[in-house]
């Protein structure tokens, strides 16, 4: 299936900036990354989504030649990562999930830093260095030491420090994840200003709606392994293309209210509110028939909505965490699940 | 609408620079030089704590048993002080140790091995930074042993030979602790593995007193101690005796560990984490 699609974007972009076959990395009996396919076109925004010990860094770390896989292949920018690490990091830019910035030095400082031993000149360097400062709103701190910055303010000098020369991929590992939603926003439109001008971007996340904004395509990756694939839009049209939330007004009611639903041939899903159920349906339509017939039998309805699936009941209804408390996910008609 | 409730003002938008030719391992080491540097500018207090206990002792030991030792605590310094120069930039090159261990340990070396450079400058380049950090915290030092009494009896010219001398020596012993830093986890176990390295060679030695009252198997270690070797040479260029088979001597445990902690830390920095 996704063969076709690829050769058709091969031919239109070119040679894929990122492709991986089967990476495998393991951590003593961890297996941190566990057969990870991915192929990422060249200017596009690509987003790594999934939950803590997912596997996101390790893929990263891996794609940045920071750690050589047991088993499998990538090439990144046309380069083999573990063949040719020097011709994968000449193209890219890594900012890590961690800040890695030199605290005792002045943010200035540690930004001339990397442009020296990025082959620039003094000069160069510094006016280079004053240049990111001031358009990543870091002029007035550019000469305090990095450990008088907040959160976001390291954030933006830690991407700064990957653009100091363009790179031509750059991997953002968790760049929101503590962010609060006015640097959050300040972030995305860095990362959507880079993708604007050609760079690709390899984003990983734990914020469903952070993918959802930027992101391309979207790998959902869980215990190091990538359980689905797509454009947003995609990932969301295999969970249905709409939903229907219902609050019933009394707990006790639920397992009645999902065999009587499942006997209309639908297949509702326990939300982690006991009292809450989901289940999707083609369209808007056939809600009020569904509450009339629950009503009828003598179930009562306190709440409905209906709305798009988000990206989290996608991710939910691929991973079956969380927000099935039973253990069994059902997945939506039409889902592939790629385990 | 409160500012906090506004859109985020878009950053301005980074006008896009093409990459440079590398600069080559010569100067992307004099870059890390640097940055060693500019660190010790930001905190001067790190050398602080590592001159003060030498100072401490040089003050204590003369004026508490210089008289006893020596005769009169001006003669005991003449005798103590070239040690505590040598005790002095051992402990400075612990910090070698440490700051490595913070930069991995913060992220920061990550950075630097996703950089398309010659890979062992990082290391190379805080080492040759070192050469500042010795020099600096062996002149304070000595300047406080002039400042009670002590003369270089052979004049400036010994004092640059003897400062060359001590970079040589901890440049040499530095690469024990860049692989320790390699080693073990956080900056604390850096620095108390160190010490216990550090303790035993720096008493144990010539330093404080004359080994000649020791017992016998004490001697035998002091014999071969190389910070007593290196006291040796250096007592003797700075009071106008030098010696070229003490100064030989005292340089042969450097080399060796160059010899064979060199290649270690470098295999230990290129294995992943
Ligand atoms: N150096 C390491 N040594 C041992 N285990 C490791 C190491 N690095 C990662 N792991 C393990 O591999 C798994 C994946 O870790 P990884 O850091 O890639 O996850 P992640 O998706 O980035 O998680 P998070 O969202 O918490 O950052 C985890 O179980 C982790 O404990
Ligand atoms: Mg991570």
């Amino acid at each position: 299936m996704a063969a076709l699609a690829e050769e058709g974007r091969v031919e239109r972009d070119g040679p894929p900036a990122i492709i991986a076959e089967g990476l495998t990395k393991r951590f003593g009996a961890t297996r941190a990354v566990d057969g990870i396919d991915l192929s990422v076109r060249r200017g596009a925004i690509y987003g790594l989504l999934g939950p803590n010990g997912a596997g996101k860094t390790t893929t990263v770390r891996l794609l940045s030649t920071l750690i050589r896989p047991d088993r499998g292949r990538a090439r990144v920018l046309g380069h083999d990562i573990v063949t040719e690490p020097a011709a994968v990091r000449a193209g890219i830019a890594l900012t890590g999930q961690f800040a890695s910035l030199d605290e005792d030095l002045t943010g200035r400082d540690n930004l001339v830093l990397i442009g020296r031993l990025l082959g620039l000149g003094g000069r160069p360097a510094r006016s280079r260095a004053d240049q990111l400062l001031a358009a990543f709103g870091l002029a007035e701190a550019a000469r305090r030491q990095v450990r008088t910055y907040s959160g976001g303010m390291r954030r933006r000098l830690d991407i700064a420090a990957s653009l100091v020369v363009t790179p031509d991929l750059i991997f953002l590992d968790e760049p929101t994840t503590g962010l609060d939603p006015r640097s959050r926003a300040q972030v995305w439109a860095i990362v959507q200003g880079l993708a604007g001008r050609g760079t690709t971007v390899l984003l990983t996340t734990q914020y469903l709606e952070e993918a959802d904004r930027l992101a391309e395509r979207i790998a959902v990756i869980d215990h190091g392994r990538v359980i689905a694939e797509g454009t947003s839009a995609e990932l969301k049209a295999r969970v249905g293309s709409g939903t229907l939330h219902l609050t019933l007004a009394n707990h006790a009611e639920r397992e009645r209210a999902v065999a009587l639903l499942a006997a209309l041939g639908h297949q509702p899903r326990r939300e982690v509110d006991r009292r809450g159920l989901s289940l999707p349906v083609a369209d808007a339509d056939v809600a009020p028939d569904l509450i009339a017939r629950l009503i009828a039998a003598g179930i009562p309805v306190a709440d409905f909505a209906y709305g798009q699936p988000t990206l989290d009941q996608v991710f939910f209804a691929l991973t079956g965490h969380a927000a099935e408390p039973e253990g069994a996910a059902t997945p939506g008609p039409g889902l592939e699940v790629m385990r | 609408m409160s500012p906090r409730d506004a859109e985020a003002p878009a950053p301005a938008p980074v006008p896009p620079l093409d990459r440079h030719p590398p600069a080559g391992p010569v100067r992307e080491t004099l870059v890390f030089a640097g940055r060693a540097v500019r660190k010790l500018r930001h905190n001067p207090e790190q050398l602080f704590d590592v001159i003060v206990s030498p100072i401490m002792f040089t003050v204590m030991f003369t004026y508490l048993f210089g008289g006893a030792l020596a005769g009169s605590p001006q003669d005991y310094l003449q005798f103590l002080l070239p040690g505590i120069l040598v005790q002095t930039v051992m402990f400075t090159s612990v910090y070698t140790g440490f700051t490595l261990n913070q930069d991995i340990s913060k992220g920061v070396f990550d950075r630097f091995r996703a950089l398309p450079i010659w890979r062992p400058a990082p290391i190379a380049g805080a080492i040759a930074g070192d050469v500042l950090r010795y020099t600096a915290s062996a002149l304070i030092v000595l300047a406080v042993g002039m400042g009670i009494g002590y003369r270089p009896e052979a004049g400036p010219a010994a004092v640059l030979a003897a400062l060359a001398l001590l970079n040589l020596f901890a440049f040499g012993i530095g690469w024990v602790f860049t692989a320790l830093a390699l080693l073990v986890r956080t900056p604390g176990t850096v620095m108390t593995l160190s010490w216990m390295v550090l303790m035993p060679l720096t008493f144990a030695s010539n330093i404080y007193v004359d080994p000649a009252t020791m017992p016998g198997w004490l001697q035998a270690f002091v014999a071969v101690n190389p910070v007593a070797l290196i006291v040796t040479a250096l007592r003797g260029v700075l009071g106008a005796m030098p010696d070229a088979v003490d100064i030989g001597l005292a340089l042969v445990a450097p080399a060796l560990i160059v010899a064979v902690f060199g290649p270690l830390t470098m295999r230990l920095y290129a294995r992943e984490r």
